[in-house]
């Protein structure tokens, strides 16, 4: 049987026509499915595929905004923003041999194994290899031209104090977000608004070009706080040295304008150094003065002298009997370490007697104690709108039973941050107005409220010049040429509810007490020496910082030189 | 010594086998490609020059061959055939691997890519055995024709080239069907492919499913194995129906489109000249095949029209895969767009095969004069 049925057995062969015929049926039904296809393609569905062709090199890409700068008072930068490279890796782009490898490795300063692992982690499309280096580091890096790797303009934040501001100014995170302290509280209008810029990039991520600006990048404020750099320098030196002398775990001061209520100076030790974050222990990081409490001991007691002054119960020259240093109340024995059979109510600052604060507290009612106490700002968070302020406890007068309002005269019972507690001090400054408290600076002073009289702030102020008296609690505080008017604390610290052999010691005071300028706390926790009083630790502190403000501010005298009177024989020491 | 005029003579020696018609066909789409592969490689003239100079090669080549009268091309058929069979068992044995394929054989001066030298092999081995056996066909010539054809393609797809098999295929299936296998035959042949086309799909290398997969839902894998198949569509669809404009195809210039100056150089002009340009160059396509047909009528023997009905039709093949590869319609098999894509073998491939078709054409003409 022939198969070839088709084939014409003649010398020349011709195709049987149907089946040339249909082999052009075909081929002009393949190129009409070409044609059809080039249609959908390129006439009703180009809208979508130029789209995602559009989407793939048109891309919108955010121009990072220049942080504000955060200065002093007068202007000198504390934090600041320098321009610095992050260098990124596009994996699947990468294509290094191991010899580039190595090299980036060495200009990178980093692991060749941990280089390689983000080169070629093609799980990602984008992955930083380091961030935030020298323009000059990341130069070298560009040099090498290594396909799939490149450079990115960041900022970086840098802070001239380090760990001397570290506290206050806190600090942001790698892409430039306030974290902590002022840069936190502050953040919206420091930071910037990134604008943004549409950009044609090329497949490996590189901008081919800057098509047009959609938004310039707006820049952050620059802010100036109400520091006095010159003046939180000294703070800081001076706590430092003072928590390393005494063997504290911690101290804190806080340096007021009496005025104005500006923080001039705010510090605590232990630090840390915020441009370098890598090895910092969470404890060095707390901002003791503002969001830690303590209770603050004999410190409270003016604010319960002031208080029966303004009831009008009791004047200056009142005797109070202070029964040879020990008063049972609600069947607790509360006394003092310098027993006396009766003090006046100056004497009772001057020596910082429990008995004597302990009875004026409870010739009051609850409610005028607390509403007094209340009103200088404790149990309240202050207003410096510090990020992680403490508020203080101060417990409803309605739940106080006898014994708690003799304590809290005497400052146990009731806590208070170091800010807090100097702030509450600006009404003795201001004849009894108490002034809100800022970190920013202000151009004029703002309007205080007043709290209690100005002949009771006076008189309490008198008393407090006393304490620094020979025969006070404090002669340390001594300031040469100025007058000095302040109050000594040593509390025991509660643990588990009881109070334990561990102190707080501090001191708060002002001065030219003639009129006062500045307002100085002090605080260290837990001096692990034997010396451990508020006037024995803090009070030394205080003078060396106050009166090197004083004298950077031009203060004048209101004392003669040689003012300082040290007691012949050891120091009165308070009831702790 | 007589002395004749030189001209005329050197005229005639020159041009007398040069179909001018198809010559003409041939150059205009040769410069198209010129001026496409300029823009492809982002204006490198070394690139264009080189592929110039292959076009000379390949020209020279054609004239050649166009030169040689058939009956002496006939009987290459069987040394070149068996040439490139052991070529292609070398390539099997001794072959060389570059990106995960067994293609090249390096053979001391240079290393070369027997399945080029297949594409025409099998076909002039496949119309020869036909022509010689051509008084006395039977059932049996047909299977054997198929054993020819099966052979060499089973050793490319296994290199693996699915690209060159499947071309290397279609030239052999149009040698049997244009001489005369009877639709019985096919229809149990297709039959057969169906059957087996299970078995087929799992002697498949991983990538060839791959690609299959991928024509069917590309954005499964846009970034992977479907991203060639993705931009070529999205180049292809963002011409729209004029185009961007010649050197302003985005996804060209911005490195999104792979393999532009070979396998989807169809895309780069797709995207520049847009619908209109698409429906020129395929209408051009459509003028060379029409010309390959007309010689195909013409050629005044059994040999002759197998051979110059294969070389049309594999070149229609090589177009139509190629940009129906380019615009997602079928799978993304290794085919160059013919006469445009950059590469020297191929060209040279395609313009022996041309220069066959003038062969056909004129040294039949000479004959009956």
């Amino acid at each position: 049987m022939n198969y070839a049925t088709s084939i014409q057995t003649t010398g020349i062969v011709a195709l049987p026509p149907w089946r040339s015929r249909m082999l052009f049926v075909a081929l002009l039904l393949g190129l009409c499915g070409l044609v059809v296809r080039a249609v959908y393609l390129q006439g009703i569905h180009n809208d979508f595929l130029q789209q995602k062709g559009d989407a793939r090199y048109g891309r919108v890409v955010d121009i990072n905004a220049h942080r504000g700068m955060i200065t002093d008072r007068y202007g000198e930068p504390l934090a600041i923003s320098t321009p610095v490279e992050s260098i990124w890796v596009s994996p699947q782009d990468v294509d290094a041999t191991s010899q580039q490898v190595k090299q980036l490795a060495q200009v990178l300063g980093m692991n060749v194994e941990e280089v390689k692992n983000r080169l070629f982690d093609t799980s990602h499309d984008f992955v930083y290899l380091k961030r935030q280096l020298p323009p000059e580091q990341a130069e070298k890096v560009v040099k090498l031209e290594m396909a799939g790797v490149s450079s990115r303009h960041e900022y970086r934040r840098y802070y001239p104090g380090a760990d001397m501001t570290a506290h206050l100014l806190g600090f942001t995170d790698v892409d430039d977000n306030g974290q902590e302290g002022m840069e936190l509280a502050l953040q919206d209008k420091l930071g910037g608004k990134a604008g943004s810029e549409r950009v044609i990039k090329d497949r490996r991520g590189h901008t081919v070009e800057d098509v047009a600006s959609i938004r310039a990048p707006k820049p952050g404020s620059d802010l100036a706080l109400s520091l006095d750099s010159k003046m939180q320098y000294m703070a800081f030196r001076e706590i430092k040295l003072a928590v390393e002398q005494h063997h504290a775990k911690a101290g804190s001061i806080v340096v007021l304008d009496a005025k104005s209520g500006e923080v001039l100076a705010l510090a605590n030790w232990p630090s840390y150094n915020p441009n370098n974050r890598a090895k910092v222990e969470l404890k060095a990081m707390r901002n003791h003065a503002v969001t830690d409490l303590f209770e603050p001991g004999s410190t409270m007691k003016p604010f319960t002298v002031a208080t029966a002054l303004e009831t009008g119960k009791v004047t200056p020259q009142t005797r109070i009997n202070t029964e040879n240093g020990v008063f049972m109340v609600g069947g607790r024995k509360i006394h003092d370490t310098h027993p006396e059979p009766s003090l006046t109510v100056s004497q009772v600052i001057q020596v910082s007697s429990n008995v004597g604060a302990a009875k004026m507290a409870l010739s009051m009612t609850p409610e005028t104690f607390w509403h007094s106490l209340s009103e200088v700002g404790f149990g309240a968070q202050t207003g410096s709108d510090f990020p992680g302020e403490a508020s203080g406890k101060l417990r409803d007068y309605k739940k106080w039973q006898p014994i708690e309002q003799a304590n809290i005269a005497f400052g146990n019972g009731i806590s208070v941050n170091l800010l807090q507690l100097a702030r509450a001090y600006t009404v003795f400054a201001n004849d009894g107005d108490l002034k809100p408290v800022t970190l920013l600076r202000q151009d004029a002073p703002p309007a205080g409220k007043k709290v209690f009289s100005q002949t009771t702030a006076q008189e309490v102020r008198a008393m407090l010049e006393l304490v620094v008296q020979p025969g006070g609690t404090a002669p340390l505080a001594q300031i040469n040429g100025y007058r000095v008017a302040g109050k000594t604390g040593t509390a025991h610290k509660v643990e588990g509810g009881h109070y334990v052999n561990k102190y707080v010691a501090s001191f708060v005071g002002m001065a030219p007490a003639s009129n006062p300028r500045l307002i100085v706390a002090v605080m260290l926790d837990e001096p692990g020496g034997d010396q451990y009083y508020g006037g024995q630790v803090a009070a030394p502190v205080f003078s060396n910082v106050m009166g090197s403000a004083l004298r950077l501010l031009n203060v004048p005298n209101d004392a003669p030189l040689g003012n300082v009177l040290m007691p012949p024989a050891e120091i009165i020491r308070e009831e702790a | 010594m007589i002395k004749q005029p030189l001209w005329p003579i050197l005229k005639r020696r020159l041009i007398l086998h040069l179909d001018p018609i198809l010559l003409l066909a041939l150059g205009m789409m040769l410069m198209a490609g010129l001026i496409v592969l300029f823009s492809a490689t982002d204006g490198n003239w070394g690139r264009v020059m080189a592929q110039a100079a292959n076009i000379l090669v390949a020209l020279t080549c054609m004239w050649l061959v166009a030169n040689i009268p058939l009956h002496y091309l006939m009987r290459t058929a069987m040394p070149m055939y068996a040439l490139g069979m052991v070529l292609l068992i070398g390539v099997a044995l001794f072959g060389e691997v570059s990106h995960g394929a067994r293609r090249w054989l390096n053979i001391g001066v240079a290393t070369i890519q027997p399945s080029e030298l297949m594409k025409i092999a099998v076909p002039l081995m496949m119309a020869w055995y036909f022509e010689k056996n051509e008084a006395t066909l039977t059932l049996k010539n047909y299977f054997f024709a198929a054993l020819l054809l099966l052979l060499p393609v089973g050793l490319i797809a296994r290199q693996p080239d699915l690209g060159t098999a499947v071309l290397i295929s279609a030239s052999g299936f149009y040698v049997l069907f244009l001489a005369g296998l009877s639709w019985r035959v096919m229809g149990v042949m297709f039959v057969a492919a169906l059957a087996s086309a299970p078995v087929l799909w799992s002697l498949l290398h991983d990538y060839q499913k791959h690609r299959i997969m991928m024509l069917l839902d590309p954005s499964q894998d846009a970034l992977g194995k479907g991203y060639h198949t993705i931009q070529g569509m999205i180049a292809v669809g963002s011409g729209g129906v004029l185009g961007k404009g010649y050197l302003n195809g985005t996804q060209t210039h911005l490195d999104f489109l792979p393999e532009r100056t070979t396998d989807f150089i169809f895309a780069v002009y797709s995207e520049e000249f847009g619908l209109l340009g698409n429906i020129i160059l395929l209408a051009m396509f459509l003028f060379i095949i029409g010309r390959g047909f007309i010689i195909t009528a013409n050629a005044s023997t059994y040999f002759t029209r197998l051979m110059a009905g294969s070389i049309t039709l594999t070149f229609f093949t090589y177009a139509f895969v190629n940009m129906g590869m380019v615009s997602g319609i079928l799978p993304v098999v290794g085919v160059p767009l013919p006469l445009v894509s950059y590469g020297g073998t191929s060209m040279v491939t395609l313009l022996l095969g041309f220069g066959m078709l003038m062969s056909i054409h004129t040294h039949k003409t000479l004959v009956q004069t």
